[in-house]
């Protein structure tokens, strides 16, 4: 490592333990309620870009996997131990999106996406016929001794274990993969590289991250069912949060999720009717003025200024 | 190889030995490059066999034939626009029988790049390298795989007189190492310097077989590119 990645490194980890002692300053509440969802989204949404920055695959399944986790928890909460519930819930992400994987990523690119956002509905769907039918109720109590603040702890650690594990993806040869993949996957099959099987791994961890913050984020509703679980909404937040931050850096997601986050809470409040709509109309505007990210319109920016310079080398 | 009602390749047979360059050549539209595609793994082939070595390779993956040793370039160059020259390189070296990574990968790529004329350009963004230098790159990463059979689709098409020197020197130096090559080409000069045997097609058909003097030659051949007066 160069003394610039130590520094890097220094940094990263005082952000953490800043973040780690803000439930511990005196009357932050106001403070939690905003830096909860900002930590949620930033797992969720630097999650997906692991799998869907580097292979262009736009997946809408996170609600699907986020739900999954949720369930796993509201269903088992009364009779196994909280942290083999997180992990059953992971496990149970990884096999869901194996599956779907599987059966779908050797498709192009667009019946992808169709089929994930299908699958959050089939799944909802799936969940409120067995609750129906054999449970006699639409939704699960969650009732457990979990405070707020140990659900955000929570929630920092997966930030953290997140972000490792994409910088550890990306200095792997899986991660050379997808980005060989990302560029031509005509060619990554020249190079003998298992484009099928890169895309299903990549994203099985992030179905496994989603699943493990639905599963953590269950004890703060005390109460779920499957419309909100399994909301497409989230799907989209967190896809217009990764693309409005940049997918092509680890950390690009979490530029999208704080001022995107801060921005939803003004609209929700002010807005509560619209927000749907305003959803799309921001996805819109993401995508046409600037599909890169705020980060990718900032490093071509640094780019051209570089190549602009007297004596850059050119081919 | 039919695609639909469309025959495009029939009645081909050929060998390569190894530290043979085989010429492929034929008038545009007889099936070439369905043939690169047949034998890279690209296009499996409806009816007939392709082995490599000893082994049955008709129904592999691209994956499966990379892995087995082949490499190739593209009619129209296929270079990774956001990896960086050297990370081009390392592609071809990660993931088929070379299998290298770290400090060594950097250096195997660099040796790469010098040899096929590059050594000045590894700092430079993939994006702005000239046609030629494209090239190069594109047949760097498929000589990363150190591999047993090169497959170059029309390498030194698009190429200016000068550039093609340059171009054919190149493939010459490769055929001096002993590497075992296929070239499709349209620029004769190349085919007869460079190649051992020469395998012409027309409509999807092997119309003759033999040296460069002897295949280009052949009436069939004359016929196929100048039409029947000239036969």
């Amino acid at each position: 490592m160069r003394f610039s990645d130590y520094c890097s490194l220094t940094l990263v980890i005082g952000l953490f333990i800043l973040a780690a002692l803000l439930p511990l300053i005196p009357d932050s509440d106001y403070l939690m309620s905003l830096a909860l969802p900002i930590a949620m989204y930033t797992v969720l949404a630097t999650s997906w870009a692991l799998f869907s920055g580097p292979t262009h695959y736009i997946s809408l399944a996170t609600g699907a996997f986020y739900g999954v986790g949720a369930y796993v928890v509201g269903t088992g909460i009364e009779f196994i131990p909280y942290p083999v519930l997180l992990l059953i819930a992971g496990f149970s992400g990884i096999v869901l999106a194996g599956l779907v994987g599987i059966a779908t990523l050797r498709l192009s690119g667009v019946y992808f996406v169709i089929f994930t956002l299908g699958l959050a509905e089939l799944i909802r769907q799936l969940v409120t016929w067995i609750q129906n039918n054999f449970t006699g109720s639409r939704g699960l109590y969650v009732l457990t001794d979990i405070t707020e603040n140990y659900i955000y702890w929570q929630l920092i650690a997966l930030t953290a274990l997140v972000f490792l594990v994409g910088w550890l993806i990306k200095r792997s040869r899986l991660g050379f993969a997808l980005r060989i993949i990302g560029n031509d996957e005509l060619v990554a099959g020249h190079c003998g590289i298992n484009s099928a099987g890169c895309k299903v791994i990549l994203f099985m961890v992030s179905g496994c991250f989603a699943a493990v913050v639905g599963a953590v984020m269950a004890p703060r509703f005390t109460y779920i069912e499957p419309s909100m679980a399994f909301s497409p909404e989230l799907s989209f937040q967190v896809v217009i949060m990764a693309l409005l931050g940049g997918v092509h850096r680890l950390w690009g997601p979490l530029v999208g999720v704080i001022p995107f986050t801060l921005l939803w809470e003004v609209i929700a409040s002010s807005f509560p009717t619209q927000t749907v709509l305003l959803l799309g109309v921001s996805f819109l505007l993401i995508v046409y003025f600037i599909p890169d990210g705020v980060v990718g319109r900032l490093e071509d920016l640094v780019k051209s200024m570089r190549l602009a310079r007297p004596g850059s080398n050119r081919g | 190889m039919r695609f639909s009602g469309l025959r495009a390749v029939d009645c081909l047979s050929f060998n390569v030995r190894e530290n043979e360059v085989v010429g492929l050549i034929g008038p545009n539209g007889s099936g070439k490059t369905t043939t690169m595609n047949l034998i890279s793994g690209v296009f499996k082939p409806t009816h007939g066999d392709i082995v490599l070595g000893d082994r049955l390779i008709s129904d592999w993956s691209t994956r499966e034939v990379a892995r087995a040793g082949v490499a190739r370039t593209f009619q129209l160059v296929r270079i990774l626009p956001t990896l960086s020259v050297v990370e081009n390189v390392m592609a071809g070296a990660v993931f088929g029988s070379k299998r290298l990574w770290g400090r060594e990968l950097n250096r195997y790529a660099i040796r790469l790049l010098e040899k096929v004329g590059l050594g000045e350009m590894i700092n430079v963004p993939t994006a702005s390298l000239t046609y030629i230098n494209e090239k190069r790159l594109e047949l760097a990463r498929a000589l990363a795989s150190d591999p047993r059979l090169l497959l170059l689709d029309e390498w030194l098409a698009g190429l200016n007189p000068t550039e093609l020197q340059i171009g054919i020197d190149l493939i010459k130096t490769l055929r001096d190492e002993g590497r075992t090559i296929i070239l499709v080409e349209h620029v004769m000069d190349a085919i007869r310097s460079l190649c051992d045997t020469c395998v012409v097609m027309n409509t999807g058909s092997k119309i003759a077989e033999g040296s460069p003097q002897q295949a280009l030659s052949h009436p069939e051949v004359i016929k196929a590119y100048l039409g029947e007066d000239h036969a």
